[in-house]
């Protein structure tokens, strides 16, 4: 489990994450859900240490992470595999490089067992005959799917998402949230997942956990939310005319 | 105050830079690729300022000692001081402060928004060190090449210069350039150019480094790369020559 307790970040004199406390939980996909610009990324990045949390305590399977010293946190790092918004993808190596270069970096394994789980990687997110391609050479999908195989090829324990399915076409949203669950469930990962997409949240979301303003606002899962009496958190899911018309059908069927 | 900062923020970066790589292997790589794309694509643009400064150079100390009196060998003798102790080592790293600083500062600039030195810390890399400790090694190693090589190609170009428009004869311009030469000259020349290169390598790399927003202020920490760096050149320029010259 990961628990965040009572963390706090700003930057200067602009508050973004105030007193927040969440718990993740192992094998489920966590979404994080709430409009841009209401501290998600900061929130992620704080959890995994790219940020530095001005107070509070997070904590990875029983280890305080948040005061650990650099070499420390470095070894609870190469448990933790992240999928960044745009990919994050080193632009100078091709697909296989990028895949190989955790491996390269930190494992002991031979040329022909590192190529061979790079392939298994690229293999689990459908992404095949791309080894050699460079990310400019590819797609936004297929990005996502390297950045993912990235992410997964050190067999991680943790697995950060920001917003994984920002700009792609509906249909390739879905593929890429169900790979984020199936890898979820198969390989017992602890999941978190930015998200602001309504879609992800019913399809996906095990636990979702509504920010506003960098507060905490409402938990629950994918099916309490659509129930949930929660003003703001009605605003945002009922945002968009999809949405509107889901809750009347749902409410013309409960009548 | 902010130069203050600003000073502080390139020491503690180039602390994270000096730390014992991860893998030696993959430091090797990324040292070989930064000599192709730091050091070998420079190569060009050297030979063609070099020859053409070399032969400038040339003709203007000529009509400058356009007197009875002196010796006209002079002009190879002077030529060849003001390329070995000036041309080549300041010029040409200030050229190449243009050209690579900016590249250096673009290339990691880009990286930091897209979140690739995120990515890097995230997989436990330290990537100062990773990115910028092989442009350092490698632009300390190139760099003295490319200076050696446009001395050479600047007093050839001197020469041409002298031949073909007469000004000084060729065996003169020969004679000239052996007189009175002191290789510590060289020396000084090459010292400049390592510390140049390091200057060039590492302030332009805190500038991508540090860099926050978007492509604009990518574009914005490649331009203060290339003025900042030329800047503390200068002023290196200066103090090394006090010290070694005098
Ligand atoms: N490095 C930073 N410096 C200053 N402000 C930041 C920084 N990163 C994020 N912010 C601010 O924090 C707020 C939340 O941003 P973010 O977490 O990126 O939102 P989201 O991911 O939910 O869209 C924004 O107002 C943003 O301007
Ligand atoms: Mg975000």
């Amino acid at each position: 489990m990961i628990e965040v307790r009572n963390i706090s970040k700003s930057f200067g004199e602009k508050k973004v994450i105030k007193d927040f406390s969440v718990n993740f939980e192992r094998g489920k996909t966590n979404l994080v859900i709430g409009q841009s610009g209401s501290g998600k990324t900061v929130l992620l990045k704080s959890i995994v240490g790219i940020n530095s949390i001005d107070s509070g305590q997070i904590i990875y399977d029983g280890r305080v992470y948040s005061e650990m010293d650099v070499k420390e946190k470095k070894e609870i790092r190469k448990e933790i595999g992240m999928l960044f918004q745009g990919g994050a993808l080193f632009d100078y190596m091709t697909v296989q490089e990028n895949v190989k270069f955790p491996l390269d970096m930190f494992s002991e394994m031979s040329e022909e067992e590192k190529i061979e789980r790079v392939n298994f990687c690229l293999n689990r997110v459908n992404l095949t005959n791309s080894n050699k391609l460079y990310p400019s050479e590819l797609s936004g999908g297929m990005k996502k799917r390297a950045a993912i195989a990235r992410a997964i090829s050190v067999n991680p324990k943790y697995l950060f998402c920001d917003e994984p399915n920002s700009g792609l076409d509906p249909k390739s949203s879905i593929l890429i949230d169900n790979l984020i669950r199936e890898l979820t469930v198969e390989f017992q990962t602890i999941t978190i997942i930015n998200t602001h997409d309504m879609n992800s949240v019913v399809e996906i979301g095990d636990k979702v956990t509504f920010i506003l303003k960098g507060v905490k606002w409402w938990e629950g899962d994918r099916n309490d939310i659509l129930f949930s009496d929660n003003p703001e958190l009605n605003e945002f899911v009922y945002a968009t005319e999809l949405m509107k018309k889901l809750k009347s059908t749902k409410a013309k069927r409960t009548n | 105050m902010h130069a203050f900062n600003y000073i502080g923020r390139y020491f503690i970066l180039l602390r994270y830079v000096f730390v014992k790589p991860e893998k030696r292997s993959i430091y090797w790589k990324m040292i070989i690729r930064e000599i192709d794309v730091l050091g070998l694509d420079s190569l060009g643009i050297t030979l063609i300022i070099s020859i053409f400064v070399g032969a400038v150079i040339t003709i203007q100390t000529a009509s400058n000692i356009d007197n009875p009196l002196y010796p006209n060998y002079l002009v190879g003798f002077a030529s060849r001081e003001s390329i070995i102790l000036e041309f080549s080592p300041t010029i040409v790293s200030l050229i190449l402060a243009g050209k690579v600083g900016s590249r250096i500062a673009s290339e990691i600039g880009t990286m930091r928004i897209t979140e690739q030195i995120d990515a890097l810390e995230m997989m436990g890399v330290n990537s100062a060190g990773y990115l910028i400790l092989p442009k350092i090694i490698a632009s300390v190693f190139i760099n003295p090449f490319l200076v050696i090589i446009s001395m050479f190609v600047s007093i050839w170009g001197g020469w041409i210069a002298s031949v073909t428009t007469g000004l000084v004869s060729s065996s003169n311009y020969i004679y000239g350039l052996q007189y009175g030469f002191k290789p510590f000259t060289i020396t000084y020349a090459l010292i400049k150019t390592v510390v140049f290169a390091f200057i060039i390598t590492t302030v332009s790399s805190c500038e991508g480094y540090y860099t926050r927003g978007s492509s604009l202020d990518v574009g914005r920490a490649s331009t203060r790369a290339v003025v900042y760096s030329s800047i503390v050149i200068l002023l290196f320029n200066l103090i090394l020559t006090q010290l070694l010259l005098i």
